[in-house]
Parts: structure tokens; sequence; C-alpha cells
């Protein structure tokens, strides 16, 4: 079991206040992603999960019994550092034990734990290696490793994958939900990544300034953004703003549309502009495109066979049902 | 990076010092050796006839020989125990974050700027001494009585001196071992259940290894050679029972004005710590290569 509810929690170091009263729930099992710019208290708030820091008010439920209080390793949650942080004194084997020699458990089951979590995670090799001795992917390995062999009410994971290069990225995060998808824990994962988030979340609570912004499935947040934040930092490449008498027509203080949402024309179209940089990634180009009377270049996608050089002139139109309106204070009209 | 001609200009810049210090190293100890087969007497400088290893076989058969080996070992054994524990347990007092850490790091490394004789002086007038000596007005106060430190216990009396002076030098190195320890790595622990104490036995005390060894190695070599406390203090006695190997060279150079013999006991000494140096780079220099 794996449910935490966290009831008006709220973190101050001094008098800078870091989390503003965060209500919020995650059901058993679900693959919870928490993510915002940096900065924005993500990291905070799931070490006050863990227990690593206290909160300032607020209450944190662990299936249902209050953890608030509650020693870290009382609160029968693992956790997966940045940096790792693998004893590196200690062989693989001695690193994924350790929790278990904590916790007094007999050594023919600390063996039998060690031996499978390694199978699970393709360490078996490695066993007698020390930490220093491993690659990044290999060293993310035996953190999680030393993670699940507690067999903990929910794992925690903050960053794991930013000291990794970017193809090993791509692996680990499949890796991980194939690992949610086999042991159906509840885990929850911090990422300034919103790659990362869109992937492997079963829900999404995007954070900004230490409150929540909106939480919901990531698809729940690319078609429904509840607020101008969450509409530009959901999607890749970012939501076009479009502010002004164009805006106002369609209703909204600020409108925005998202680059693959764009119809591309030569010939006519509701906005003209011009062709700034195009950036040829095979299967897609994003055009930015400098619409007359707009202080940023607006980007769209567009197929890769795409052909279409600087100074050209286009027509762009948003897509029927497919722009996003924002009232003046940013919230979304529907 | 190193080409051959950057390789031959270092070698050539470094050739001035390095000379200088081998001649630095070999005229004293080549001296040393060449006096240590002479029967060289102050008493009657101008006849030294050479005796070949007459000296060493008086040295090495002298009863005080064992003894002030024995002291040595005794001496560098006690201070190590006491530098190595203490400044465990004060590197983890001032790792921590306390109103005033700052100025108390700086008390803790003040000893280190104390010069061994004013030192010695300091706890032998002052502080040792059973009538004036602070630590017997306190012994008088809480109803034990006054101690005659060196008298009682001479030897444990200079293991107390060298170890206060040695003890900030231990603490600086482990709590900078300590200070580079992650976070990270101790929250682990937290989470995996280890509490304050499984904590520094798994992680700090491990990670503290190598500063534990370079301070035994380095404290070592310095305790081998301790003379100006003993000299200030006891002069070796009473009797023989704080001569060290270093005290007894010297008294027989400068009190028995045998520099023959004191030559011989020189070499033996050099001879003993090189021994010495080698087993604890065995036993220990293993920690050093990660």
């Amino acid at each position: 079991m794996g449910q935490i509810t966290l009831d008006k929690v709220s973190k101050s170091f001094g008098s800078t206040d870091v989390i503003h009263a965060v209500d919020l729930e995650i059901e058993d099992g679900e693959f919870v992603v928490f993510v915002g710019p940096s900065g924005c208290g993500k990291s905070t708030l799931l070490r006050l999960i863990a227990g690593l820091e206290d909160v300032t008010s607020g209450r944190i439920m662990i299936d249902g019994t209050d953890a608030t209080g509650l020693a870290p390793a009382k609160r029968r949650l693992s956790m997966v550092f940045q940096s790792y942080a693998l004893y590196p004194h200690m062989s693989v084997r001695q690193n994924i034990a350790f929790p278990l020699k904590m916790a007094g458990e007999s050594k023919d089951s600390i063996e039998r734990k060690v031996a499978d979590a390694a199978r699970t995670l393709n360490l078996a090799d490695y066993l007698d290696r020390k930490p220093r001795q491993l690659s990044g992917g290999q060293r993310q390995r035996v953190a999680i490793g030393r993670a699940i062999v507690r067999e903990p009410a929910a794992f925690l994971f903050d960053e794991p994958l930013s000291n990794l290069d970017a193809a090993l990225r791509v692996n680990m995060r499949l890796e991980i939900s194939e690992l949610h998808q086999h042991l159906k824990t509840t885990m929850i994962y911090v990422t300034h990544d919103q790659v990362e988030a869109m992937t492997m979340a079963d829900k999404i609570v995007v954070l900004n300034a230490g409150r929540i912004e909106q939480i919901g499935s990531p698809l729940d947040l690319y078609r429904n953004p509840a607020n101008r934040f969450v509409a530009g930092f959901i999607g890749s490449p970012k939501m076009n703003f479009v502010e002004g008498d164009a805006a106002r027509g369609q209703g909204g203080e600020t409108i925005g549309v998202r680059p693959e949402h764009l119809d591309i024309s030569t010939t006519d179209g509701a906005w003209k502009g011009t062709v700034g940089v195009s950036e040829h990634l095979g299967s897609d180009t994003f055009l930015h495109v400098h619409v007359d009377g707009q202080p940023t270049p607006i980007t769209a996608r567009t197929g890769g066979e795409f052909t279409l050089s600087h100074g050209d002139t286009v027509y762009l139109t948003p897509k029927a049902g497919k722009v996003h309106k924002f009232d003046g204070s940013g919230l979304a009209v529907r | 990076m190193a080409t051959l001609q950057t390789k031959s200009a270092a070698r050539l810049m470094m050739a001035p010092a390095v000379i200088a210090l081998l001649i630095w190293m070999i005229v004293p100890l080549s001296m040393t050796l060449y006096f240590s087969t002479l029967n060289y007497n102050l008493f009657n400088p101008a006849q030294t006839p050479f005796i070949g290893l007459t000296n060493y076989r008086f040295f090495l058969t002298d009863p005080a020989f064992f003894t002030a080996l024995t002291n040595t070992l005794k001496l560098v054994a006690g201070v190590l125990a006491i530098t190595v524990t203490g400044g465990i347990l004060l590197a983890l007092l001032l790792d921590q974050d306390f109103y005033g850490v700052n100025i108390v790091r700086l008390l803790v490394i003040a000893p280190f700027f104390v010069m061994p004789t004013v030192a010695a002086l300091v706890w032998k007038n002052m502080m040792m001494n059973p009538v004036y000596g602070t630590i017997g007005q306190f012994l008088n106060w809480i109803g034990i009585g006054a101690i005659d430190w060196f008298s009682a216990y001479p030897l444990t009396s200079i293991v107390i001196i060298v170890a206060w002076q040695w003890l900030p030098f231990a603490t600086l190195i482990l709590l900078t071992a300590l200070q580079s320890l992650s976070e990270d790595q101790k929250e682990a622990a937290e989470m995996d259940g280890a509490g304050p104490v499984s904590v520094f036995w798994h992680i700090t005390l491990p990670h503290m290894a190598r500063a534990i060894t370079v301070v035994i190695l380095i404290q070592t070599i310095f305790l081998l050679s301790i003379f100006a406390e003993i000299y200030v203090t006891t002069s070796g006695g009473p009797g023989l029972q704080t001569t060290n190997l270093t005290y007894l060279v010297y008294s027989q150079a400068l009190l028995q004005f045998d520099v023959g013999g004191a030559s011989a006991g020189g070499i033996v000494a050099v001879v003993l710590a090189n021994i010495v140096a080698f087993f604890l780079v065995r036993i220990i220099g293993k920690n050093l290569d990660a």
C-alpha cells in the first residue's frame, strides 16, 4: 500500500515561504511526477514527504496514518537521489544490502533479496564492484536496487536522470516505467524536464513558486491547461502566446496556440509573417516566424520535407478548436 | 601535454632544488656514519681513533637503549590514540552548526601555534605542578588530592602534553574530511533506517579512513623525535622513565660527551624510524591509493 495525502503542507526557511499550503492526494500504485522550473519547490516537497525536512505546518498522511512527525526511516519510503548517494566504500552488494542490514534481517533473507533485486535490474555481474567502477547508468540502477529491496510503500525519485547523458536518459526512463509496471508501487518522481513528466506519469503535478498550478493526467494538461503557466510549461516546443487585437477577436486577453496546431500556407491565412530560423529535425521542421505586430517569433511545426528559407513570407492559421484563451490574470477561459 | 621538451625543461628547473636537498641530507648522514665509527669523546677531541662497530655494540647493549625504545613506542602509541579518538570526536562536534562555531574552531586550533618548549613549561608550572598547578588545585577542591604528575606518572604526563599539542592538527585534518562528506549519503543512510551511531560507523568513519591514515602517518614521523617537551619537563627522568631514543642520543652526546656513541645511536634511530615507516606504509598506506 502506498497512499499519500498532503493536507495544507507549508514550508518556510526562515522568513522565505517555499511551499504554500499544498493539498495533494496520491493514490496507491500511481506514478506521480512533480514538475516545474528550478526553484519552484518540487524537491523540497519531495523531501517533506520523505521526512528529510520538517513541515512548517500541515499534515502528511501515509496510508491513512499521520506521518508528519515520523523519522524518515519509519515512513516506509525509499528515495533515489540525484547524485545517487551510493556508499563509495561498499560494494554494490553491500550497498543494496545496507537497508536490510539496518533493519536487522537475517543473512539468508538479505542474500535472497539482493539477488532478486540484482536480477530485476541486470546488476548480477557487478555485485562485487565498487560504485566508482560503474558507469552512470549502472550507478543509477544500484541506487534503485537499494530502494526496492526494502519493499517500500512508495518510491521517491529526486531528478534521478539529470546526471546521465541524453541517450541513457531515454533508456533509464523506459526502465523506470517498466519497473513501475512490474512492481505496481506508488512512485513520486521529481523532474524539471516536461518530456520526462509527459512520458512517465499517470498524474502530473505542475508546481510554480511553491504552489500547485494544476494536477492532471499528461494529456489532460496538454489539452486543457488551467492557466498560462501550465500551457507554456507543458508541450515542446512551447506554446505560442499572442496578445493584442488578434487575441481580443477570439475572446481573451491572450490566446495560446501550440506549434503543432498551426496551419502553414504560402498564399493566405490569419497571420502574415516572415520565416526566421528553421530547425530541421528530419521528422519535423520547426519554423520561427516573425509575425507582424508580435514582439516574439511564433513557432510552427510542419513536416520534415517542408522547405522554406529564411526571409520567405508565410501565413499561419490556428486550427479550429485548438486555440487556448486566457484572461487578464492568466487563467484559462473555457 | 608533456612533450619531450617540457619534460627536460622541468628536469632542468627542478635540478637545483633536488641537488640542494640531496646534499642537505647526504652530508649530515655520512658525517654521522663516519663519527659513529670513531672513539670520539669531547673530553679528548684531539684523539679520534677508528674503532669499527664498537660504538654500536655499546649503544645496543646499553640497558638504557631498550628502555628508551619502549618509551618511544609508548609515547607514539599513546599520543596517537588520544589525538585520533579525540580528533574524531572534536571534528564531529565542530562540524555541527552552533552559535560561535567559528570562534570555537579558532580556539581549538590555537595550541598548534604554541612552541613545544613554551607549551611544556606552561603545563609543567601552571597546570601539573602539585602546589600551584590548576589541575592540582582542582583535584584538591574535589577532594581527590593533588598529584605530583612528573614523579608519579612521568611518561603519561609527557603523553598528555604532546597530545594536547597535536590534537588541533588531527582535528583540523579530520574536520575537513568530515565536511567533504556529501549530505546526500547521510540522508540516504537515514532513509535506509540507519540511526546516528550506524551512520557514524558505516558512513562517516569509512569516509574519514583516508584522513585518519594521513594523521597517523604524519604524526608518527614527528612523534618519533619528540625532544623539547621531555627536555624542559623531566629531563628524561625520573631515572630513565621518560627517556626516548632522541633524548638518549642527546644525553650520550651532550651529557656524556660521547660523540661517537651518540652518532651510533643516531644511526640506530634512523634505521628504527625507517622500519616503523615501512610497516606503517605497508599496513595503512594501502588506504591511500584509491
